[in-house]
């Protein structure tokens, strides 16, 4: 009698398609979010990811369309993340089906915005996403930092005390990727991650580097994370949800079945 | 019969996956409504529940949704399930924001989690408690129906509600405490998770209420 860890795959949707790229077998269409959603669903996954890098406007409101179509049909909770920058963006993602919405730049400009953000729609479906990078060279102590626009701008912001301020502020959980691991299929940062895991009592989503099952378990067993966020070792159907659960359970790990 | 569920609409948040879910479990017709004409002609009551008690209390209140549930819970006739801070609110008082006074129709107190959380076998527990945890079964009830003792499902929620009378317990989750995550009492069930999220078992217990005639066996 356990909480199970959590496994998320994790979509990167562009105007309403899945960039990246997703090969799954048999799929009608690989591109489709709703479609690659529902697989992922019956596959057993935990939890599904949505990341929008939609730049225009218009497409925003495809991303708000796409979401209501995955709510209409998946019965598994739904984050939503990327462009959120206001408690009205916050509030349209709810109302269109997404369980949690995830803030990740508009936090470090304004912190408030998660503090009234969970006030208003309560800690549980208030995500902070923070991208950090390690800024200390390899003899000194390790040091991470938070950065935005995918790695490329710094912002001096210290990541572990970044998660606690975040956490006291009402946030119910933290999406932690590591910008030096992310696409390098060398395995989660497990250092930033046992840190800030000890360092705050809420949730942690590990994300960025996941190249085999190992590195899941890793994530979990060495860097204390509650869930861990892949995508493309699940994308390209090199291995299903339940063969990364059978894997985790071997391991030891509380997964569901 | 009218053939439709009513969803108590107090104004906090998204209806719609639980709408979704009831109609994908088979309900012909779901009104998401705090009309007390539209919720009085229903087949059955669904209570949700998502944000901060303290708001959520005082939109019930304004909505007048607390005589609505209350005229439905005495009648008897209607089925209801309350979810998550719709079960909390049926209670007597809630720890969350400074303490607030619930509906109390329920003896029980909603408690925090609290920091430094553990298990039985001492591994540190995040708070909020979220993810897939066990429901273990712990009377015999028609909401159980084709669900195995034991199965997982999706809670998020840092206050859990304590009963005052062990009886009404329908089904138990360890999390740090030994926490109500249903509860049964003459036309009601109320649960702590998220059936709505809770895929297979989800679904197969909105299934059941679909069916379900309202009595406790």
């Amino acid at each position: 009698m356990a909480l199970a860890r959590r496994i998320i795959p994790c979509l990167d949707v562009d105007d309403g398609r899945v960039v990246k790229g997703v090969n799954f077998v048999g799929i009608r269409d690989a591109g489709d979010p709703v479609e690659i959603a529902r697989r992922y669903n019956e596959q057993g996954a935990d939890e599904i990811t949505f990341l929008d890098i939609t730049a225009s406007h218009e497409g925003r409101d495809t991303t708000i369309k796409t979401v209501e179509r995955i709510a209409r049909e998946v019965f598994i909770p739904l984050t939503v993340g990327g462009g959120v920058r206001s408690v009205a963006d916050i509030r349209s993602l709810l109302n269109a089906g997404a369980d949690k919405v995830s803030i990740n730049t508009a936090a470090i400009k304004d912190p408030e915005l998660v503090r009234s953000a969970a006030q208003r729609f309560g800690a549980q479906c208030i995500v902070v996403a923070m991208d950090v990078k390690r800024v200390s060279s390899a003899d000194e102590d390790p040091r991470y930092e938070l950065f935005t626009h995918g790695g490329r701008h710094p912002t001096g912001l210290e990541a572990v005390a970044w998660a606690k301020q975040m956490a006291e502020f009402g946030a119910g959980e933290i999406l932690l990727t590591s910008m030096d691991r992310d696409g390098t299929r060398d395995g989660f940062e497990l250092t930033i991650t046992r840190q800030i895991s000890d360092a705050v009592d809420i949730p942690l989503i590990a994300s960025g580097g996941v190249g085999t099952l190992e590195h899941l378990a890793a994530g979990i067993l060495e860097g204390g994370a509650d869930a861990v966020l892949a995508a493309s070792i699940f994308h390209f159907g090199e291995y299903t949800i339940p063969e990364a659960k059978s894997y985790l359970a071997g391991q030891g790990v509380e997964v569901r079945l | 019969m009218t053939g439709y569920v009513a969803v108590i609409d107090y104004g906090m948040g998204n209806l719609h996956s639980v709408a979704s879910a009831l109609e994908h479990a088979g309900a012909p017709r779901v009104e998401v409504s705090h009309d007390p004409q539209v919720i009085a002609a229903a087949d059955r009551v669904v209570f949700p529940g998502v944000g901060a008690i303290r708001d959520c209390m005082a939109e019930i209140r304004r909505l007048g949704c607390d005589r609505l549930l209350q005229s439905v819970l005495d009648s008897k006739r209607q089925p209801v399930l309350a979810i998550c801070v719709g079960m909390q609110a049926l209670m007597e008082h809630s720890e969350e924001n400074d303490g607030v006074a619930t509906l109390g129709f329920i003896p029980g107190r909603v408690n925090f989690f609290g920091t430094g959380l553990t298990s039985a076998d001492g591994e540190r527990l995040k708070v909020p408690h979220m993810g897939w945890n066990q429901v273990r079964q712990t009377r015999q009830h028609p909401m159980w129906r084709g669900i195995a003792d034991g199965s997982r499902f999706y809670f998020v929620h840092s206050y859990w509600v304590q009963l005052q009378d062990p009886a009404i317990m329908a089904g138990s989750f360890e999390y740090g405490v030994q926490g109500c995550a249903a509860l049964a009492c003459d036309n009601l069930f109320a649960v702590q998770f998220h059936p709505e999220k809770s895929h297979e078992p989800g679904l197969q217990l909105l299934t059941n209420f679909l069916e379900w005639d309202g009595s406790c066996s």
